[in-house]
């Protein structure tokens, strides 16, 4: 099938293995627009996967108690010069349930398109999910990635989602997650993305505390050059007893590069305590001091730290 | 004799109106061991950011010539790619660098893993460990070291190298500065340690901004001991 060629050609140029993706032994999910290309289910795992014309529509499913070792890969991507992708995701984890996704968005491609996420998550009593999202874009610019989420952490259960753009033209994206997390869970969010010449970053993230000693990290690393802009909001409210939420929010401005970071943080509960930390400009004069001293030329100074904090 | 590798004259520097070194003269030759004591804000850590050209540390008056060159003039990247290495007093954090690529940063002369091990830290544990705030400040100036040790200087500026070490690594990092100079090295030290100080060649006492006294360690460091005052600047510590 061409669209499976142009995939494995994609992971290629990414530096990632296909056969690990394709295993037997493990769940994946390939989509190239609005066409399921493969999609396999493994023992633990319920994967529902329907195209239509609009849309994507998938349903995972895993097991109470189940252990899903190896990662469930979800790939999504366009393969032509201009498209749209609508993806409906609706994931749910059992009672103590582990398992780890990999989303890759490969959009090298194209020279416009839209990719949109609508994911609605839950996590039960002492489950674990561990979502890893990376993006691949070209130089176009053009790219609009608009990924939103609703996600509920049941109690005891542990939601640990990272997010990376910093390959490639990021165009623009308005990243919206909303977490709620009920007694004695955890949600760490982590953002990291590069922005280049006009690109135009947004993201919210907000995690409410709901339960007795829930426990809260919205983590934002930006990097911003050239004319490219971002806008930052990390939300995290406390509302139970011995909630515990941070906001960490660091973003590098390079050139004309404009960049504007909110933390919101509210308590409505005397004994829940939420901080937060915000550091926006250029980049640390110490820091930079530190590798010229080691025969670091400015620029070459300046990219590794921009890079080691997008890592 | 050797010719100087370092050579101060009449050096000062200026912050706005306050004159942070006045009248600077030290010599530092190929392979010798200078240590440079003095009271907490004499200037000791203002001429190390002087010599490494750090942002802000500029000279107002006098000369530094460095092999020769006119040191004043290079880049901080330039300095250190001509052999001069720091060790920082106050190391910083860097975020998503791990120690094997900082001590991998630069045109460096040992191994990463060799350097740990002579400031007595495990590399199989720290290479791959985060620069990050996780580390403790006796770690991190352990790894100051070590970053300088890797970098084979020809001129080594360690700014209070033992600070914060635990007793039971202290003779290793001690060990570490006369390897420096086996290695080809001279070392401007600056230290609190009356021992590590008595080790060296030579010894300046720093005091309001001007080198008071030059000479044999012991008797440079007897001096500081007893004459010593944090405010001094033009009295007896300068007769």
């Amino acid at each position: 099938m061409t669209e499976l060629r142009a995939l494995r050609d994609a992971f290629a140029m990414i530096g990632e293995d296909p056969a690990a993706v394709l295993a037997a032994d493990t769940a994946h999910l390939i989509a190239h627009g609005h066409q399921v290309i493969s999609s396999q289910s493994i023992p633990g795992i319920r994967l529902e996967t329907h195209g239509e014309e609009d849309c994507i529509k998938v349903r995972l499913d895993i097991e109470p108690g189940a252990n899903i070792e190896k990662p469930i890969h979800l790939c999504f991507g366009l393969f032509e010069r201009f498209g749209t992708q609508n993806v409906d995701l609706v994931l749910t984890l059992g009672a103590g349930a582990r398992a780890t996704v990999w989303s890759h968005c490969l959009f090298t491609l194209p020279q416009a398109a839209r990719h949109s996420m609508t994911a609605r998550v839950e996590l039960g009593p002492d489950a674990e999910l561990r979502s890893n999202e990376t993006h691949y874009h070209g130089l176009s610019g053009l790219i609009e990635v608009i990924p939103h989420a609703i996600v509920r952490v049941g109690p005891r259960a542990r939601y640990i989602a990272d997010f990376a753009l910093v390959q490639g033209r990021v165009g623009t994206l308005d990243i919206d997650y909303a977490v709620a997390v009920e007694e004695g869970g955890v949600a760490e969010l982590t953002s990291k993305v590069y922005g280049h010449l006009s690109d135009r970053i947004r993201i919210r993230e907000t995690v409410s505390l709901d339960g007795a000693g829930a426990r809260g990290l919205v983590k934002t690393r930006v990097a911003v050059e050239d004319d490219a802009s971002a806008e930052i909001v990390g939300a995290t409210h406390g509302n139970a007893p011995g909630a515990r939420g941070h906001v960490d929010c660091m973003e590098i401005v390079r050139g004309r590069a404009t960049a504007r970071a909110v933390p919101e943080v509210s308590v409505s509960h005397p004994e829940a305590k939420v901080t937060h930390e915000a550091a926006i400009g250029s980049v640390d004069a110490r820091q930079l001091e530190t590798l010229m001293a080691r025969g670091l030329a400015p620029d070459d100074a300046v990219d590794r730290i921009v890079l080691g904090m997008l890592r | 004799m050797k010719p100087p590798l370092l050579e101060l004259s009449d050096v000062t520097v200026e912050t706005g109106s306050h004159r942070l070194l006045e009248g600077i003269n030290l010599a530092i030759r190929p392979g010798e061991i200078h240590a440079l004591v003095g009271a907490n804000g004499s200037g000791k850590t203002t001429l190390a950011r002087l010599l490494m050209g750090a942002e802000g540390y500029r000279g107002s008056a006098g000369t530094v010539r460095y092999e020769g060159a006119d040191l004043l003039a290079l880049p901080m990247h330039e300095r250190a790619r001509r052999g001069i290495a720091i060790a920082w007093q106050e190391p910083v954090a860097l975020e998503g660098l791990s120690i094997a690529d900082y001590l991998g940063c630069g045109p460096v002369k040992q191994p990463a893993a060799v350097c740990l091990e002579q400031v007595g830290l495990d590399p199989a544990e720290y290479l791959p460990r985060a620069l990050d705030l996780s580390l403790s400040g006796g770690e991190r100036r352990r790894i100051e070291l070590a970053a300088v040790l890797s970098l084979g200087p020809r001129l080594a500026v360690l700014d209070e190298p033992t600070a914060g070490i635990d007793l039971s690594s202290l003779p290793l990092i001690e060990a570490a500065i006369p390897a420096l100079r086996r290695a080809g090295a001279a070392v401007l030290l600056i230290t609190h340690e009356e021992t590590l100080a008595r080790q060296a060649d030579l010894a300046s006492q720093i005091c309001g901004g001007r080198i008071v006294c030059s000479g044999e360690p012991g008797r440079v460091v007897e001096r500081y001991k007893h004459r010593v005052c944090s405010t001094c600047y033009g009295g007896r510590c300068h007769d």
